[in-house]
């Protein structure tokens, strides 16, 4: 189970977490959803061990990892993976490389395994062989989304998190994108954080919700409470409301 | 008034603290090249970046610096009756300066450039964060290579535009110019000593180690996406050849 206490972090004086309190149950997916800009990639950076917050703890299991350092916050990643909002797939290896970038890095197995379970995960994401050789720079957006859910799960991590899965995609591959998370979250039984703003796809993945405003959580619940939510900047969210107001 | 003093005091402080910040940089980069995995692979990729891919240009600078020096030696010799000393004059010249601060310069232009749009790149595309949280120390994985890479790749181009250089200087002064074959590596051998090599070596280390740490400084902490790498790529070529010229001087009154 993840747990966020009381969570600040302020960057050049400006507020952006404002005391978060939120948990993440295991084996669930939770989406965090808010307006652009409001957040919800910083309070995911935090929970990752990118960033230190200025206030506030991040427990994993019980353990606090924003006081982690060295070798004991490196042990705490190995049980986890991030799928990035733009991939992040290393420029200069291809497709199969990156698959097997971990497994290379933090595994003594055999080339033939590493080439096996690769090729494995490939089939997972309906990707056809050729893709192995190709570079991330000659793929479409959801095709690097695919390759990168693939390295994401080669190390079958506990916990997953995605940042933005399904940004810049046109919906029928926002939908395959989140079926793929559906059908590879049924299969491993991970935890999961989504952090997105496409209402109401990405309800179609969630177990759980929770609303991000102005440095806050001010809603959180299951999809249907969220959606039946009294609270008017929810509900004002929810139906994509202008608000020019806004920041 | 104020305002100008102020700004003055701010920018003196940002340098040094970048100056703080680069001395750390290189210190936790050459620190992991100590501590396993050691990525000898990695390295040999680097190496072929950084060296082999700048060997065309290092050839060409080499070649027209050794030609210029030949031309311009010859004529001032001459009013002294001592083209013999042609040799001598462009094997010092290019072994104890021209070579070390012209490598240099060419491959900060080329090779650091390049290493700053890459990390620059990887860093805004999460790439850096992406080997963090696969708990791969992004700086052991993208930079240590680099530097170690820099140490070994620039005194081996600057031997080679030694040669070339002197080479250059055959060209014109012997084949062209008619001074004596015999001469001018006589010369060349009578009056470089092991201390003019020595020198060229240590600058050449120098230099490279410093474009390198600037290049992957620069891209390391590129922000503000395409703009911010496109601004940290010149800064790169700006500030690791003034660094190279300081550089040269401080180390040539070292060995003077």
């Amino acid at each position: 189970m993840i747990q966020v206490i009381d969570l600040h972090k302020s960057f050049n004086g400006q507020k952006v977490l404002d005391g978060i309190n939120l948990t993440i149950p295991t084996g669930e997916i939770t989406v965090v959803i808010g307006k652009s800009g409001v957040g919800k990639s910083v309070l995911l950076k935090h929970i990752i061990g990118l960033l230190k917050p200025d206030r506030g703890q991040v427990l994993v299991d019980g353990v606090d990892i924003s006081t982690l350092r060295g070798k004991k916050l490196q042990e705490f990643k190995k049980h986890f993976a991030v799928l990035f909002q733009g991939g992040a797939l290393f420029d200069s290896l291809n497709v199969f490389e990156n698959i097997a970038f971990p497994l290379r890095e933090k595994t003594r197995l055999p080339e033939a395994e590493i080439a096996s379970r690769v090729r494995l995960r490939l089939e997972q994401m309906h990707l056809s062989a050729d893709v192995e050789s190709k570079f991330p720079d000659e793929l479409s957006g959801g095709m690097k989304k695919r390759v990168a859910l693939a390295r994401a799960m080669i190390q079958e991590p506990e916990i997953i998190f995605f940042d933005e899965p399904v940004t810049g995609l046109d919906p029928p591959m926002s939908n395959t994108v989140f079926h793929l998370i559906n059908e590879t979250h049924r299969a491993s039984g991970y935890t999961a954080m989504v952090v997105a703003h496409d209402i109401p796809e990405v309800f179609q993945i969630a177990d759980h919700v929770a609303m991000l405003h102005k440095g806050r959580i001010v809603a959180h619940g299951s999809p249907e409470e969220i959606q039946n939510h009294t609270d008017p900047v929810v509900q004002s969210f929810i139906k994509g409301e202008v608000d020019f107001l806004e920041g | 008034m104020i305002d100008f003093i102020r700004s003055v005091g701010s920018r003196s402080l940002d340098i040094v603290r970048e100056a703080g910040g680069m001395v750390l940089f290189l210190l936790e980069g050459l620190a992991l090249a100590l501590v396993p995995p050691f990525r000898p692979r990695r390295v040999l990729q680097e190496i072929q970046l950084i060296g082999v891919k700048s060997m065309l240009i290092i050839l060409l600078t080499a070649a027209f610096t050794g030609m210029v020096l030949a031309l311009q030696g010859y004529y001032t010799l001459r009013k002294y009756g001592s083209e013999g000393a042609l040799g001598s004059a462009v094997a010092l010249s290019l072994i104890r300066e021209m070579g070390p601060v012209l490598t240099g310069i060419m491959v900060s232009a080329r090779a650091g450039s390049a290493v700053t749009a890459e990390i620059g790149i990887m860093r805004i595309t999460e790439q850096l964060d992406a080997l963090d949280t696969m708990a791969v120390n992004p700086m052991q994985y993208v930079v240590m290579p680099k530097l170690i890479a820099g140490l070994i790749a620039v005194p081996l181009l600057t031997a080679i535009f030694d040669v070339m250089g002197i080479l250059g200087g055959y060209l014109i002064g012997v084949v062209l110019l008619g001074v004596s074959s015999g001469s001018y590596f006589s010369g060349m051998v009578q009056s470089v000593v092991p201390l003019d090599i020595n020198g060229g070596i240590v600058k050449s280390l120098v230099f490279g180690l410093t474009i390198i740490l600037v290049a992957c400084f620069k891209g390391y902490y590129t922000e503000h996406g395409a703009e911010g790498v496109s601004r940290a790529t010149n800064q790169t070529v700006v500030l690791s050849a003034v660094l190279v010229l300081a550089w040269d001087y401080v180390l040539t009154s070292f060995f003077m």
